[in-house]
């Protein structure tokens, strides 16, 4: 397959097509629409489901209904929308089946703007609903990364029926860049759906999807059964992204955009002797913890860059554990952060440890 | 806990636990409502032979454990959002039955508009929807659907609709939307209108079977825990009171569900 000049909404809601999408729900919302108006047209041209729903509220329990009869589903939205389907991402979550969220951030809190941000960090990784969970997080930082991660959601959300999250921003769901879809894989056959499905009774014992547990003692083994399961996610799915790490005295963490904007910072850097590296989450949950302790234990300092207040900072803190110091350049309210205010920054840091 | 019957031979067994429930005794208060409305959904996928197909969504409220009663596929969806999470489930598996069970907290307030706008786009599901005037499940609290003056456990004094509002009339709006093929208000108080809420129910199955669009059967029911009542004079007030403010009747049945009647 060829590449195309594709723009990140409608990359990823193809590649989540092409990737066995049988039904998409979803409302309205700037900066992720383009993908729900593609899809709009797709799914219906390739007979399966699409429906825009009345709000957030119900497209997340129409992703949930039809996660429960064993078919890949899918919404997207960003900040405003996600906050609506947290109900929803816990009974998900609670209940085991597999399903897609993908979140186009843009600034709040509020109604905030439509500009790119990366606010929705602790929404994500770590409040995404009542309750004891964590969703899945991926984070794309391209076009063609976005696409890739459509595919990698999907296959992790039918592994450890979970629910998984792609947190893009709204210059990932806006530009426009070249990139390859996948090949169109075929439909799962309803006769191939898995055994917990919800797809009438018929010829064995009832299935029941349900996140209720009566009785302190039932839910808190469902609690821990979830929790082993977060563990082994834990120990298999980190994924990361580094960028001129070997050598590396300083050490920039950035995911995203942002991610992608400081291998511009590193290359810079370098070209002025500095010896700086990158590592670029791809997960944020499960988080690169270890790999942040050992470099943290060989680095002079570390930046944390984020499109926000400082939220990733905390899970780099966490992780680095007082090995070095961690500081921090963060843009808010839709505005991205310059090469040179991060050199800047850098330098900083680097006077600092020397 | 299934009871051994032994029928002696020259007699035929004409009544027994539907098929579509499972023989367990339920957690309902004695005299509640829900039990009886569980009998008649059970008959009727009986009757129609679709256990097998049938997908059940269980709403928040008293009838959250339907699933335990029920011989057939379930799932449990969050509070008032039954319709979203059916519409889900249909629409990806059209060819089955898909049906929801919700009371009056749970469809007519914090599920609104899901429900409205199931409706409204003419979901193939049925409806059951029990009015009891009450949150019986959260203990006793006002509903959009108490009546005027009624004392619930959130309206100490009786609900004044100046300040709360008045019971919303959900058939009445229903049967607006242009997608709805099917709304009725029965009620399940005495055996005549049991007999006849239960040929409503029926209907609604076969109106989405046919592909006719949505299906919507209110059933006026007693709360007599949470109304402070004994069964019995739960269900007279419910007749004499509740009928008033929720008229029974059919608020839309299009041409090609009266057809239907005659496939009974
Ligand atoms: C989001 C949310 N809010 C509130 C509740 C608490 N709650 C459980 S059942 C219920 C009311 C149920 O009343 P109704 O739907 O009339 O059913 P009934 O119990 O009378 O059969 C409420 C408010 C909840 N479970 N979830
Ligand atoms: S509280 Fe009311 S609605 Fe609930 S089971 Fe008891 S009588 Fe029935």
């Amino acid at each position: 397959m060829a590449k195309e000049l594709l723009k990140g909404n409608v990359a990823f809601a193809e590649a989540a097509l092409r990737n066995g999408l049988e039904a998409y729900f979803g409302y309205p919302i700037t900066p992720q629409s383009e993908a729900l108006e593609h899809l709009s047209g797709r799914m219906i041209e390739e007979g399966r489901v699409f429906l825009q729903a009345e709000s957030e509220v119900a497209a997340i329990n129409m992703v949930y209904g039809a996660a429960s009869s064993g078919v890949r589903t899918m919404t997207s939205t960003s900040g405003p929308g996600l906050a609506l389907m947290a109900e929803g991402l816990s009974y998900i979550a609670g209940s085991e089946v597999p399903a897609v969220v993908v979140n186009i951030m843009r600034g709040g809190p509020g109604l905030g703007n439509i500009q790119p941000s990366q606010a929705d960090y602790f929404f994500m990784t770590k409040t995404a609903g009542h309750g004891d969970f964590h969703p899945i997080v991926l984070a794309p930082s391209s076009v063609q990364e976005i696409i890739d991660m459509v595919g990698l959601a999907f296959d992790l959300a039918d592994k450890y029926r979970t629910l998984v999250l792609i947190a893009g921003d709204g210059s990932i769901g806006q530009m426009m860049e070249s990139a390859e879809l996948p090949p169109m894989q075929p439909l799962r056959p309803e006769p191939d759906r898995p055994d917990w499905a919800i797809v009438g009774a018929e010829g064995r014992a009832p299935n029941l999807i349900t996140s209720l547990y009566l009785g302190a003692q039932n839910l808190e083994a469902v609690n821990l059964r979830l929790q082993a399961k977060l563990q082994e996610i834990r120990e298999n799915e980190v994924r990361y992204q580094e960028y001129e790490v070997e050598d590396a005295e300083l050490l920039l963490v950035a995911y995203g955009t942002v991610g992608r904007i400081c291998t511009t910072v590193v290359r810079e850097a370098r070209k002025a002797g500095k010896k700086v590296g990158l590592l670029r989450p791809q997960t944020l949950w499960p988080f690169p913890d270890a790999r942040l302790a050992e470099l943290g234990a060989r680095v002079r300092g570390v930046l944390v860059a984020e499109m926000s207040a400082g939220q990733m900072l905390e899970d780099v803190e966490r992780a680095i554990a007082r090995q070095a110091p961690v500081r921090f350049h963060g843009r808010m309210g839709g505005v991205v952060p310059m090469v040179d205010e991060i050199l800047a920054d850098l330098d900083k840091l680097d006077e600092e440890t020397r | 806990m299934s009871v051994a019957v032994n029928i002696p031979e020259n007699m035929d067994l004409i009544y027994k636990y539907p098929d579509a429930l499972t023989e367990v005794s339920t957690h309902y208060c004695p005299g509640c409502v829900h039990g009886i409305v569980h009998r008649m959904v059970g008959e009727v996928i009986d009757e129609l032979g679709i256990r097998g197909q049938t997908i059940g969504v269980a709403p928040v409220g008293c009838a959250v454990l339907a699933y335990k009663y029920f011989d057939v596929d379930f799932v449990e969806a969050a509070h008032g959002r039954a319709l979203a999470m059916a519409t889900g489930i249909k629409r990806v598996n059209p060819d089955k039955v898909v049906f929801t069970y919700q009371g009056d907290g749970d469809l007519a307030a914090i599920g609104t508009a899901e429900t409205v706008h199931a409706a409204n786009r003419g979901e193939f599901l049925t409806t059951i929807f029990i009015n009891n005037a009450i949150y019986g499940m959260t203990g006793g609290q006002m509903a959009p659907t108490t009546l005027p003056g009624m004392v619930t456990t959130s309206s100490p004094t009786g609900r004044d609709c100046a300040v709360a509002g008045y019971p919303i009339q959900m058939s009445e709006i229903l049967a607006q939307t242009a997608g709805a093929a099917y709304v009725t208000r029965e009620m399940a108080l005495d055996m005549p209108s049991i007999v006849k809420t239960k040929k409503a129910i029926k209907r609604a199955f076969q109106c989405q079977i046919a592909g006719l669009g949505f299906a919507c059967v209110e059933v006026l029911a007693t709360c007599p825990t949470n109304w402070n009542q004994d069964p019995w004079a739960s269900l007279e007030w419910a007749k004499e009171s509740m009928t008033e403010h929720f008229p029974l009747g059919t608020f839309k049945m299009t041409d090609a569900v009266k057809a239907l009647k005659w496939r009974d």
